[in-house]
């Protein structure tokens, strides 16, 4: 079953039409873990995504239609998981999350025993800040979910995850396509199969395009799916983690 | 009595319908069982039009055709709602089968770098299970393979593929996506 010799880290990017930040997140990703072994899942891009992936030297996992985030990552947790990756770290393709603060998510791994860590915002590191109602939502997911993990957790929306075996297993057979099901829903799932969550704060940079919304109306929307996502989760049985093997 | 005879031709029409619909395999059993079921029942109700009656009666509904209207309507609201949960179904069988297919893809063009000659790979990937196809490397390009060109067949070929890449037509470009649109 094990491998003789370990592989490596593997970092998953999910990418939908990113060509323009991508080579230069693989580049970064290249530069800051040398050892990492990159995978990109390219969501049904229009654009040049998988080719410009490519070239930067990372596998390529082509989606032949969009699927979503959700749809992505499981497809990632599912390579992950049957090429035998203990660790995984998954990050944006827009250039948000900084490749130099994934030892600290491993470590977290390694010394706290988690199965899953997320990068955070709000965890007292970097200056990233949203406002308004946006804000508050925001902060209210997050208690509900710090509740459920029973750790705190201050950014329950946090695309910047890293997760050992149990993790990816757990992640491979089930990660939610839905909206939010990405972060709110995977949580819960990950808290509810018994899974050790625990957050480590990063600082995140401005996204390369596009900017957080702070129209009330659409922080309404945002909370409101939030809601029907966390509500539902919350209320469905407990999936138990499908280990094919023990987790190293 | 007219009405009556009109209700339970157009009844009559429809399992016909139904049937051959499923004689001829283009709806499932389970589609066209409530639709069956449908039919039949206000077939018996044109049949025996007291019976509208007596079930009103039974409920406590003045007008019998009040009740039927109602009934209808919910009827058709469980059929929306069944078929909302089908589609919900289809679309979680086509995702799995996107990964799928898209994981299959990422290990025929790993192998097919592989054979072209792995002595190109670069150290990055000695334990990997399946090697990183596209390297940046010079031959190690996983479309045009010399040897077995017949193998990656299924993608578009190295000729029509690239067509909508402006960049350099080389191995990555080939084997890319060009069954998505």
């Amino acid at each position: 079953m094990q491998h003789p010799d370990r592989l490596p880290l593997l970092v998953i990017i999910p990418a939908l039409n990113e060509q323009e930040s991508l080579p230069g997140v693989i580049e970064e990703v290249r530069s800051s873990l040398p050892d990492a072994h990159i995978l990109v899942v390219n969501d049904g891009s229009t654009d040049r995504t998988s080719d410009v992936a490519s070239r930067a030297g990372a596998r390529v996992l082509d989606l032949p239609f969009n699927l979503g985030v959700g749809g992505a990552m499981r497809a990632g947790y599912r390579y992950a998981f049957r090429s035998g990756y203990d660790r995984t770290v998954q990050l944006d393709a827009d250039g948000q999350h900084d490749p130099s603060a994934v030892p600290g998510l491993i470590r977290a791994i390694e010394d706290e025993h988690a199965d899953v860590v997320i990068g955070a915002r709000f965890a007292g590191v970097g200056d990233y800040a949203v406002r308004g109602p946006r804000k508050w939502s925001m902060r209210f997911l997050s208690s509900v979910l710090s509740r459920v993990a029973g750790t705190t957790l201050t950014d329950t929306t946090s695309g910047f995850k890293a997760c050992n075996r149990a993790g990816i297993s757990l992640f491979a057979a089930n990660y939610p396509a839905e909206y939010l099901g990405d972060t709110i829903e995977s949580l819960v799932i990950a808290s509810r199969a018994g899974l050790k969550i625990r957050q480590v704060g990063v600082t995140m940079r401005p996204r390369a395009g596009g900017r957080p919304s702070h129209s009330p109306a659409r922080a309404a929307v945002f909370l409101a799916r939030a809601l029907l996502a966390l509500v539902i989760a919350l209320s469905r049985p407990s999936e138990p983690v499908a280990t094919a093997e023990a987790p190293a | 009595m007219s009405g009556y005879v009109f209700a339970i031709v157009l009844c009559v029409a429809v399992v016909g319908w139904l049937f051959y619909l499923l004689r001829t395999r283009r709806i499932r059993e389970k589609y066209a069982g409530i639709w069956i079921a449908l039919a039949v029942g206000v077939m018996i109700l044109g049949i025996f039009p007291h019976l509208a009656l007596w079930l009103s009666g039974l409920v406590g509904v003045k007008t019998p055709v009040n009740l039927i209207f109602a009934m209808a309507f919910v009827v058709l609201l469980a059929v929306c709602i069944q078929l909302s949960a089908e589609v919900s179904n289809l679309e979680e069988e086509t995702r799995t089968l996107a990964e799928e297919i898209a994981l299959v893809r990422l290990e025929v063009k790993c192998i097919d770098a592989r054979e072209s000659g792995s002595s190109d790979q670069p150290a990055s990937a000695p334990a990997g299970p399946y090697e990183p196809g596209p390297t940046p490397g010079p031959a190690a390009g996983p479309g045009p393979t010399p040897g077995p060109a017949a193998g990656p067949a299924p993608t578009p070929g190295p000729a029509a593929g690239p067509a909508p890449t402006p960049g350099p037509a080389t191995g990555p470009g080939a084997t890319r996506d060009g069954s998505s649109r």
